[in-house]
């Protein structure tokens, strides 16, 4: 038991990083890296998000969904869903913890039904987990993201103070960036079966 | 057909009761906006330029309103003009505001000061800076390519002679270049300085003097030379103690090497007063 979910925790974050090897989640990933205040400020909102969505959205597949056989209605559920959750945690948030408000709010709106929260939700049960390995691969999905926009955002740090050819300033040099970065991380395949075996 | 109707009634009574907890919520949870905060917020400048030590208008705007003991007179973009309005908005007495400007402490330039290599980077002095401590021998030296140029939104601060200097008539006090300066070589001083100390170099006299022809060289004859104690050579480098200052000029006529301004430094805000 332990074991299954040492495994999942662990591969979400390194091995199948959703935004490094399954490239979602990509638009805050260049878009929020700039600083790494921001990138941490949004990397934690979305562990925060995902962790919600997950919990509401797996039993409403498995209790309501799979019951009536209308597992289509998937993606608009999910999404109708967690956006509506996001923002009633928004309000909830103003009300009750305005500190952690402020240090998340400008993020929460934009995550809303950001690909990698509905990606999570679906995935986890395309892979047929239980609710607690749900739980804890939402986990470390979100932990990974973070780790993800930290070190890109050393990386483009590094980016603004080199001569970057003129046509390359910008998007383009951030992707080639992305995408190096995400090669590097083809690096820890297979590190899980050697780390349990 | 049932299927049909079964996906219907699951989505639209999703989507009823997703839109139903949220119109509730928002009617339970909704907080109060404090009308005087907007109004004291709308009143401010908006530079979000920190200096009044809430980092953003929105944050000093929330302490005014929240607390009867913040003062009126922080904002010093905003100056007399904004300062008179707060203390309307919040009933606290009106305090007059220590206006202040921004001064680049280098005299340095490309005919003072000598050059460590040959640089082709990024022209921004941040860069230039993380090469080796800089372009310039003297590493207190200003680097010359502008960050603060593009940072200052009142446009005061031009370069001359490969230096920054800035124009403290149309200087704010915002202290935005302050805080983009990667050498940490742009100061405060309140508006009403005679004189400033423009090198911030702690080198002995000679290494210094071999560094930049402008440099303070830690000689003392300014020390000597100040009826008021005001100005005192602490680490290489003279300091001046403004409470003690009284603007008479003197350290700067003695000084071999120029590197005390003697000026009128009066900024924006006090400049139609003269």
């Amino acid at each position: 038991m332990i074991k299954t979910l040492t495994i999942i925790f662990v591969s979400s974050i390194l091995v199948d990083n959703y935004v490094l090897t399954r490239f979602l989640g990509i638009c805050p990933f260049l878009g929020v890296s700039r600083k790494l205040d921001q990138a941490v400020g949004m990397g934690v909102s979305v562990i925060f998000v995902m962790l919600c969505a997950t919990a509401v959205t797996w039993p409403i597949q498995i209790f309501i969904l799979d019951k009536l056989g209308l597992g289509y209605l998937q993606t608009l559920v999910f999404i109708l869903v967690i956006a509506a959750l996001v923002q009633f945690v928004e309000i909830t948030l103003k009300k009750f913890l305005p500190s952690l408000h402020s240090a998340l709010g400008v993020y929460l709106p934009l995550i809303t039904t950001n690909c990698i929260v509905l990606g999570v939700a679906i995935n986890n049960i395309t892979d047929g987990y239980n609710f607690l390995e749900s739980i804890v691969s939402s986990l470390g999905v979100g932990i990974g993201f973070l780790f993800a926009m930290v070190l890109f955002s050393g990386v483009r740090t590094r980016l603004e103070n080199t001569g970057v050819p003129e046509t390359f300033r910008g998007l383009p040099i951030t992707l080639v960036a992305a995408s190096i970065v995400s090669l590097s991380f083809y690096g820890f395949a297979g590190v899980i079966e050697g780390m349990l075996s | 057909m049932t299927g049909i109707l079964t996906a219907l009634i699951l989505l639209s009574s999703s989507g009823l009761i997703c839109g139903a907890l949220l119109a509730v919520a928002s009617v339970f949870m909704s907080t109060e906006k404090d009308e005087r905060e907007v109004a004291i917020r709308a009143a401010l400048p908006g530079v979000n330029c920190g200096a009044c030590g809430y980092g953003t208008c929105d944050g000093y705007a929330a302490a005014l309103a929240s607390d009867n003991t913040v003062k009126t007179n922080l904002c010093i973009p905003g100056a007399d003009s904004v300062a008179e309005k707060l203390s309307q908005l919040t009933g606290a007495p009106f305090e007059s505001v220590v206006e202040r400007i921004a001064y680049v402490k280098c005299g340095g330039g490309c005919s003072q000061t000598v050059r460590k290599y040959q640089y082709e980077g990024c022209s921004t002095c941040a860069a230039a800076n993380m090469l080796y401590g800089g372009i310039w021998e003297c590493e207190w030296a200003c680097q010359g390519f502008g960050d603060c140029v593009l940072a200052c939104p009142e446009e005061a601060i031009s370069i001359v002679d490969g230096m920054a200097r800035i124009n403290t008539r149309k200087c704010t006090g915002c202290g935005i270049c302050v805080s983009v300066c990667p050498k940490g070589i742009i100061e405060m001083f309140d508006d009403s300085s005679r004189v400033i100390v423009t090198c911030s170099n702690h080198d002995k006299g000679a290494a210094a003097r071999k560094k930049c022809k402008k440099s303070c060289i830690a000689c003392r004859r300014c020390e000597k030379a100040c009826p008021t104690d005001a100005i005192k050579v602490e680490d290489n480098l003279a300091r001046i103690n403004y409470e003690l200052c009284t603007g008479c000029g003197e350290c700067a006529k003695v000084c071999p090497t120029g590197c005390i301004e003697y000026s009128d430094f009066r900024g924006v805000h006090n400049i139609n007063k003269m």
